[in-house]
């Protein structure tokens, strides 16, 4: 295959990729824009394997179908509720893979420069296709090379552990809670110092070590820069990892001169700064103040919660559901922790045949992963039409009889608006309390992840259901009639 | 101890402080009861049914006030009764202190201890004593029989073969318990009813029993309440708006029953000459703050009248004394609530605690001192209404002006960032070489797209999105494979492990992508 032809189907594949992301913007067009991303992979992979200056080609497929049999079998197995952490898991993949193929650049510099020095012809040494474009660089050009090299690394490794600390945290295995070594951010600031210190050094002729410092140094502010971020933002930090993979892939790409690397790192990253943004707007958060962990500063002293919280049993939520004429779900973390879905839409659809409204209602950042809850009730077969994002939906809950909040809490803080002193305050919230009553299913009486009191519990239309999601739910079922 | 309620001889005072059932909770704390013979009988309780509650039954008021170390009693103590004070005895009454400065003094003075029913204070802990609420309500009630009783038409409306009949309307002034009882009363006997406060927050508690709320548009940020939930004199310039909306009620209003009292003033006059003589002929005015002056000013104490234009003002003070029976069991109720507290024990030992708010607060003579009026109470009556920010709709001209500036400054942000980028730009190309600005340009290009095509991703779909893109950043495989021919071996492993994991990416990212969407339906 001709340069020229790899070139032609490099372009075909960005704007299949491009497709891809664009057919997302709804339910129905997305069905058919998942295709145009893998049409695009698969078209951008044949062509690279079969153009010129690839060998091994033995060596090449084993491995990717080793691989892909690994992803097809993962990818089948994993429950939904498990979506965060696997895509936290592949993220880290795209970081180490970059950090790889950057080591390797350089060591290929090394033996080419050697070879060419040396006084060979290029025609004469069989060289990769990326060895032939290294042949040919001036020494400008291999400057800009080893910056290039150089981003590649320090971008992947913070990747790769990054995506390790958020799998941890995700699936469990690490505490959610916000860790720091002592010297919190100057350790993170001192650590990109070195790097770039090493950098600089590595620019000037100091050989491959200096990478593998960098790629230790940086992995470390990866791990340093995650573990201090809690739980709850988890779905800023996952997009924003994923954002990174795609400046990795980026800047890899410049390295080995290849625009579709560059185009799809481009998209990537771009749409994953976007995502991290969206988020951070629906918190009311600095995207910094995030990725510095721990909540924005305190003014003062947050308002004091008197009054109790009164506990209601299923018999109790029963007979207010059987009387309604509007219901509104708002799920949270906790659905999907207890792993409730199939039982709430069950529950829904004995409403609905009923002829009883329920709508559900979807606060941007619930759960631990942009859009989890939607993923979680499609799973369950809810159907999309009556899922609601917050803005559609916080102006009906006045007219609305009954609220069920699932093992959500920040989301429906009324503190963000009431009390200026609030950690969350300004935070954009779902208004439930102006319904005429409010069910909250609880596991216990404390505090959620973000470890603020809320005042939603202790309000006089406010019945609390104790105990896990899924076994109320089921407990429910028979009694709506 | 021993407890003892004299029969009332205030004229026209039906009620007695104390009934068999009460008797009977009394003796649980472990005091003994007495009352004066017939002191019960009014209220419908005979001597024989206190006795088979085990009191004890004495000949005269004479006895009784000498046997008795607490004296339950309802109306303040009168001259004859006054003779019979006897040192550290315990009153407790209604005994209104406010107006009652000589009687106070003697109190003090003989030595006894003075607990005044009226002054118990509005916390939720006292509720269970609060006896101006038990009486309030029976008022609020006997105020619409009353009303009906003197009105010649049916409260509901109805259409019969002999005629339609149309639904009385009532007006009820001032939502305290009083008027609240009268609200639930008269809708559930099928009134029309609406109904006016100063406080505007209890228009959820007036609309929550069936009646209509009579807006008042006024901008105040004082509202009518003082502390204890009672309600506080108001501006002229309110008064003068309210009287207005009352004026344009009265020619409608069939019944009204005014409520309105503030606590250590005369009645305020609400509902004005002008208005009884705008009211239909046959109407009824039920004033029940008659005993302080009146609502209405042709109010009479204590009595019925019918004005030229055929109004009738009935002026009746003694409503709870009307339902004798009623009146007696929940205020007999609320003494021995009284006598619990003040017998923590429960061992028949009074113990006057006068650190507890409820009993300083009701206390108002004790060891020969005057102890009114008490200090406030440390816990407020009820929380301190939050004072919600005026959010006035903006006018048109001003929301333009607003969104111009906002345009503004977006502009200005806009040109801002291009400069500083374009900046950056030629310091980028005055250095770099040609292949690596085509490459740039690419990057740039694709980053401008990426914006563009997210902004558009709907909010249900962020996942399936970064599952996708997590698929595409395994794009990173084709660095791998151009490098994967070197000769060199350490670079052979490395790439092969690339290629391996950027293959479980790809192949897991889109299948996770297309089990997602495909999950997605409608209904």
């Amino acid at each position: 295959m001709s340069s020229g032809i790899v070139s032609a189907a490099y372009i075909g594949a960005a704007v299949l990729f491009i497709l891809s992301l664009g057919g997302l913007s709804n339910q129905e067009s997305a069905k058919r824009a998942v295709w145009y991303g893998i049409l695009g992979m698969a078209i951008a992979v044949f062509v690279t394997i079969f153009g010129p200056g690839v060998y091994n080609i033995f060596l090449i497929l084993t491995a990717i179908l080793v691989g892909s049999y690994a992803g097809y079998f993962i990818s089948g197995k994993v429950q939904m509720t498990e979506m965060p952490q696997l895509v936290a898991a592949l993220h880290s993949f795209v970081g180490l893979a970059a950090v790889f193929i950057g080591l390797n650049a350089e060591m290929m510099l090394n033996s080419i420069i050697t070879l060419r020095d040396s006084g060979l012809q290029m025609n004469s040494s069989e060289l990769t296709g990326f060895g032939e474009k290294l042949w040919q660089k001036d020494s400008i050009e291999i400057g800009i090379l080893k910056a290039e090299v150089f981003l590649g690394i320090f971008i992947g490794a913070i990747t790769f552990t990054g995506s390790i600390v958020a799998f941890g945290k995700l699936a469990g295995k690490l505490d959610g809670a916000p860790k720091k070594l002592k010297g919190g951010h100057y350790l993170n600031a001192m650590s990109l110092f070195a790097c770039l210190i090493l950098g600089w050094m590595y620019l000037d002729g100091a050989g491959i070590w200096s990478m593998i410092i960098v790629t230790i140094i940086s992995g470390f502010i990866g791990w340093h820069l995650i573990m201090g971020i809690g739980g709850a933002d988890m779905p800023v930090v996952v997009s924003m990892l994923n954002s990174y993979s795609g400046w990795a892939a980026a800047a890899i790409g410049f390295t080995l001169g290849n625009d579709l690397l560059i185009v799809t790192g481009a998209l990537v990253g771009s749409s994953g700064a976007i995502l991290s943004y969206i988020m951070c707007k629906a918190m009311n958060r600095s995207f910094i103040s995030v990725i510095l962990g721990g909540f924005g500063g305190k003014t003062g002293p947050q308002m004091v919660v008197d009054g109790e919280q009164v506990s209601i049993d299923v018999d109790g939520v029963a007979s207010a559901l059987n009387d309604a004429n509007s219901v509104v779900i708002i799920p949270g973390y906790g659905m999907a922790v207890a792993q409730a879905q199939q039982s709430v839409s069950a529950l829904v659809g004995k409403l609905r045949d009923k002829n009883i409204k329920v709508r559900f209602a979807i606060h941007p950042v619930a759960g631990r992963l942009p859009g989890h809850m939607n993923v979680l009730l499609a799973e369950a077969k809810v159907p999309y039409d009556i899922v609601l994002e917050m803005d559609e939906i916080n102006e009906d809950f006045p007219n609305t009889d009954v609220v069920i909040v699932i093992g959500s809490n920040d989301i429906v803080n009324p503190a963000a608006q009431d009390d200026p002193n609030s950690p969350i305050a300004g935070m954009p919230v779902l208004e439930c309390w102006k319904a005429r009553q409010v069910f909250v299913s609880k596991r216990g009486q404390g505090t959620g992840y973000s470890g603020i009191e809320n005042p939603l519990f202790y309000k006089e239309n406010t019945r609390m259901l104790y105990g896990d999601a899924k076994v109320s739910i089921d407990a429910l079922l028979p009694k709506i009639d | 101890m021993k407890v003892g309620a004299p029969k009332e001889v205030c004229l026209g005072e039906l009620r007695v402080a104390m009934t068999p059932s009460s008797a009977v909770q009394i003796q649980k704390l472990g005091h003994e009861c007495i009352i004066e013979t017939g002191a019960g009988l009014s209220a419908g309780f005979d001597d024989k049914a206190y006795k088979e509650a085990g009191v004890k039954v004495l000949k005269s008021a004479t006895a009784l006030w000498k046997a008795s170390d607490i004296v339950i009693k309802v109306r303040d103590p009168i001259k004859a009764e006054q003779k019979f004070f006897k040192d550290s005895q315990t009153l407790i009454s209604f005994f209104n202190p406010g107006g009652n400065e000589e009687l106070l003094k003697l109190a003090a003075k003989k030595g006894i201890n003075v607990v005044a029913m009226e002054m118990v204070p509005r916390i939720s802990r006292a509720q269970k004593m609060d006896a101006l609420s038990s009486m309030a309500n029976i008022a609020g009630y006997r105020a619409v029989i009353e009303a009906g009783n003197n009105f010649g038409r049916f409260f509901t409306g109805q259409i019969t073969a002999a005629g339609k009949i149309p639904p009385a309307k009532v007006l009820v002034v001032g939502a305290g318990v009083a008027g609240l009882a009268a609200i639930g009363t008269a809708t559930s006997l099928g009134a029309i009813v609406r109904a006016f406060d100063v406080r505007p927050e209890v228009a959820e508690q007036i609309e929550s029993l069936g009646a209509e709320f009579l807006f008042l548009d006024f901008d105040n940020n004082q509202s009518g309440v003082a502390t204890g939930g009672y309600a506080s004199p108001s501006s002229p310039e309110f008064r003068e708006k309210q009287l207005n909306l009352f004026l344009k009620q009265a020619p409608d209003i069939d019944i009204v029953i005014t409520t309105a009292l503030i606590p250590n003033h005369e009645a305020p006059e609400l509902w004005t000459r002008e208005m009884v003589e705008r009211m239909k002929p046959g109407s009824v005015i039920i004033d029940l703050a008659a005993e302080k002056g009146g609502n209405c000013k042709l109010t009479v104490v204590d009595e019925r009248i019918v004005t030229d234009n055929g109004v009738i003002i009935v002026g009746y003070t003694d409503f709870p004394s009307r339902m004798a029976n009623q009146a007696s069991t929940l205020y007999s109720t609320n003494i021995r609530h009284m006598i619990s507290d003040l017998t923590p024990n429960k061992d028949g030992i009074i113990v006057h605690d006068m650190e507890d708010d409820v009993l300083r607060g009701a206390t108002v003579t004790y060891n020969r001192k005057i102890t009114y009026p008490p200090p406030p109470p440390k816990l407020a009556a009820i929380a301190a209404p939050k004072i919600n920010k005026s959010t006035k709709p903006l006018s048109r001209a001003e929301e333009r002006a607003l969104n111009d500036k906002a345009f503004k400054t977006a502009t200005k942000l806009q040109i801002g960032l291009l400069c500083v980028g374009g900046l950056l730009m030629l310091g980028l190309g005055a250095v770099a070489p040609e292949s690596f600005m085509q490459h740039f340009i690419v990057f740039v290009l694709a980053c401008f797209i990426g914006f563009q095509v997210i902004w558009k991703v709907s909010h249900a779909l962020h996942t399936p999105l970064m599952a996708v893109t997590n698929a595409i950043s395994g794009i990173v495989i084709l660095g791998a494979l151009l490098q994967v021919g070197s000769s060199n071996f350490l670079v052979l492993f490395l790439s092969t492990i690339s290629i391996l994991i950027a293959s479980i990416n790809i192949v897991g990212g889109f299948l996770v992508t297309r089990r997602m969407l495909a999950m997605f339906q409608k209904s």
